[in-house]
């Protein structure tokens, strides 16, 4: 058994909407498979979220979004992460999110975007792959 | 000739037991079951076979008695829809007021007898376009309303004696409800003849839906002004309709759903006698809303077993003595949740299903939805195949000609049975916790919901419980839609809107309001006259909220269950 760091895992909802539904299921699959989860709870604004991450040392932030404010909300927190230096955070998110509008959440630097229908373990088996722990 | 009845079966024992010996025990040699239990979409066991033998007294015909008459198992009307069909009323509400107005034109046009308006999120907390937390949402998830001009433009041309409207607005239901009264007093119309329903319940919104603004009891207070200004002003108008929708969506089994709900409902008919006011007079106007899932026959049964449970409540626990005050009357709304991504026109499949569950469960209003709502707002063509499946099962399938069509049946009747029993223990746990809002502050339904959820996840990843499409007989590419966009010029416009009503608005008027508006929330008055002039100064929803918040606080959920 390696010994390295448990990965740090901030699951976030950001906005005005409520449906917590997915979010609090994927925080809790994403506990239940070894990682430290913090959920932010509701109703937080992108600074209240990156504030969160960088007061609790995460590796990567989870953002669920269900009411359409994604292409604004997701691309905000990327460019606060920016700002305070802490780019290396991997930033994922899941909810309704259209084709169309993948690619542009990709290249501000959305790492993954997972939609309706995705298997929990998927997004535990893409985290594992994808979000490394920053504190080695 | 006669044919002699074979010596052997009557040696056997009769009944149930006979024909599981006789029949059944080798047929399952031959091909047993395909599992080794039979559950509902929400875990509830189910027999192979109900008999009368699963039905106290081997027969249900007391227990349910007959439409119109309580318990009201079979029906709150005693011809249901051989008298009237249910109400097909369509949610909608997307962009500007203008948006949704052409949109509420062309659904009376094609057919639908009564609107319902979906407010967008920020409205829908009680919040401006232009505040911080608005941005990315005005006009996204339905139609932003900032101020009375708003409201104006929604309902232009339709002649509000003549409709009946449900608005989907909760914590600051008193601010829309208020502006809804000042169009209709525009028009001409008066407030006693105005027909429709505000959802106004707050409480399952601190359980599932999670927009709310102030802490429960100065919530509850505004209901109760609301219920008292109703019963004096605006006597048809359905005050609070209490919702099991948004708690099923969260995750909750059918019996949750059901208890939960009921259980709100006891609150509310509680803290409108604790304000004084009779239960026979307000209940009437108290209407609820369920879910109708993917499970046929546990839906059905769940609304016979609402209006047997809620005759029971209003009859024996607050005395109620009219008819009407004991009669559970329901809109219904199929399963957003139950809808996927992938193969989206199976989605039609399912919603005609559950739709056929609710009219066979007897509900007065419905709305279906559409085939496309994973991906956005419905389109157009999306909206009108929707209201046609109505209009199919209404006026082609033929349930509709006889009332309460499954009453009787051996299966249906023990399932009410066991949704109203599941409903009652949950019903008493919830009274020996202090009520509903004690349970709710102890996190309890939230606790409920949130297990009930993961579990349903865990069975479908599984493969325990099918979703088609998703876990079984899926395919790699889905045929794309053509979905509603709302563009960014939606809130960009709405903005420049808001800026010219406070530019032109009377500012000393606007303020006067709201300095009474305040006094009024410090008192004990009815607060409705102080909203309904605060809306005729073009006070914005943001701004009225703002202000009863500096008197009622805000709520913050400190126990988030995970």
């Amino acid at each position: 058994m390696s010994t390295a760091p448990a990965v740090r895992l901030l699951v976030g909802k950001v906005g005005l909407d409520g449906h917590d539904r997915g979010a609090k299921i994927i925080a809790r699959s994403l506990r239940d498979a070894g990682f430290e989860v913090i959920y932010t709870g509701l109703h937080q604004t992108p600074e209240m979220v990156v504030a969160t991450a960088l007061q609790e040392d995460v590796d990567g932030i989870g953002l669920s979004i269900l009411s359409g404010a994604h292409n604004t909300i997701f691309p905000k927190i990327v460019e606060l992460l920016r700002a305070r230096g802490a780019s290396d955070i991997i930033v994922f998110g899941g909810g309704i999110i259209p084709d169309e509008d993948k690619a542009g959440l990709t290249s501000v630097g959305i790492k993954g975007l997972f939609t309706p229908g995705t298997s929990s373990q998927d997004v535990v088996a893409w985290v594992r792959a994808n979000v490394p722990s920053r504190r080695r | 000739m006669k044919p002699s009845e074979p010596k052997t079966a009557t040696l056997k024992p009769r009944g149930r037991q006979g024909w599981e010996e006789r029949t059944l025990s080798p047929a399952l040699e031959h091909r047993p079951d395909r599992s080794h239990s039979f559950t509902t979409v929400s875990s509830e066991p189910i027999e192979r076979l109900y008999t009368p033998e699963d039905l106290e007294g081997g027969d249900a015909g007391d227990r349910i008695g007959y439409p119109g008459e309580p318990p009201y198992t079979r029906g709150v009307y005693p011809t249901m829809y051989r008298g009237r069909l249910w109400t097909m009323r369509q949610f909608a509400g997307f962009g500007t007021a203008r948006d949704t107005n052409l949109r509420f034109r062309y659904l009376l046009d094609h057919g639908q007898t009564g609107l319902s308006v979906a407010f967008d999120l920020p409205t829908l907390m009680g919040r401006d376009s232009d505040d911080a937390l608005a941005e990315g949402e005005v006009g996204r998830e339905g139609v932003v309303i900032d101020t009375l001009a708003d409201m104006e433009t929604l309902f232009e041309g339709i002649p509000l004696g003549t409709v009946s409207t449900s608005m989907t607005i909760n914590a600051p239901a008193a601010v829309l409800f208020a502006m809804y009264l000042t169009v209709a007093e525009k028009q001409g119309v008066g407030f006693e003849t105005l027909d429709g329903t505000v959802q106004n319940d707050i409480l399952k919104e601190y359980i599932a839906q999670k927009e709310w603004i102030y802490p429960p009891t100065p919530s509850m207070r505004l209901i109760t002004d609301m219920i008292a200004f109703c019963s004096s002003r605006v006597p048809r108008w359905n005050t609070v309709s209490i919702s099991g929708y948004h708690i099923r969506e969260a995750g909750s089994t059918a019996i949750q759903e059901l208890a939960f709900t009921l259980a709100d409902g006891i609150a509310y008919v509680q803290a409108g006698i604790d304000a004084g006011l009779d239960p026979d007079e307000f209940a009437p106007r108290l209407s609820f809303f369920f879910n109708s899932h993917n499970d046929f026959f546990e839906e059905i049964a769940k609304l016979r077993a609402a209006r047997r449970l809620w005759c029971g409540i209003m009859r024996e626990r607050f005395g109620a003595r009219t008819e009407r005050a004991s009669m559970l009357r329901t809109h219904v709304q199929t399963a957003g949740c139950s809808l996927t991504a992938q193969q989206p026109y199976n989605n039609v499949v399912r919603v005609t299903l559950q739709a056929l569950a609710a009219v066979l469960g007897g509900t007065q209003s419905l709305h279906t939805n559409a085939l496309d709502e994973t991906l956005a707002l419905p389109s157009e063509d999306a909206a009108r195949l929707a209201l046609r499946t109505q209009q199919i099962i209404a006026e082609e399938s033929g349930v509709v000609n006889s009332v309460d069509p499954l009453g009787g049946s051996y299966f249906v009747e023990a399932l009410t049975d066991r949704m109203e029993s599941g409903a009652r223990d949950y019903i008493r746990r919830i009274d020996e916790m202090g009520g509903m809002i004690a349970a709710i502050e102890a996190g309890f339904p939230q606790r409920e919901i949130t297990d009930a959820a993961y579990l349903y996840q865990q069975q479908t990843e599984s493969g325990e419980k099918t979703i088609v499409g998703i876990n079984r007989y899926t395919e790699g590419k889905d045929r794309r839609l053509d979905v509603l966009r709302i563009g960014a010029e939606v809130e960009r416009d709405q903005l420049d809107r808001l800026a010219q009503v406070r530019r032109e608005r009377d500012g000393r008027r606007h303020e006067r309001a709201i300095r009474d508006l305040k006094a009024t929330a410090r008192s004990k008055e009815n607060l409705m006259p102080s909203i309904l002039e605060a809306v005729r100064a073009y006070a914005s929803v943001g701004e009225i909220s703002a202000t009863l918040k500096t008197v009622f606080g805000s709520y913050v959920e400190d126990k988030v269950v995970l």
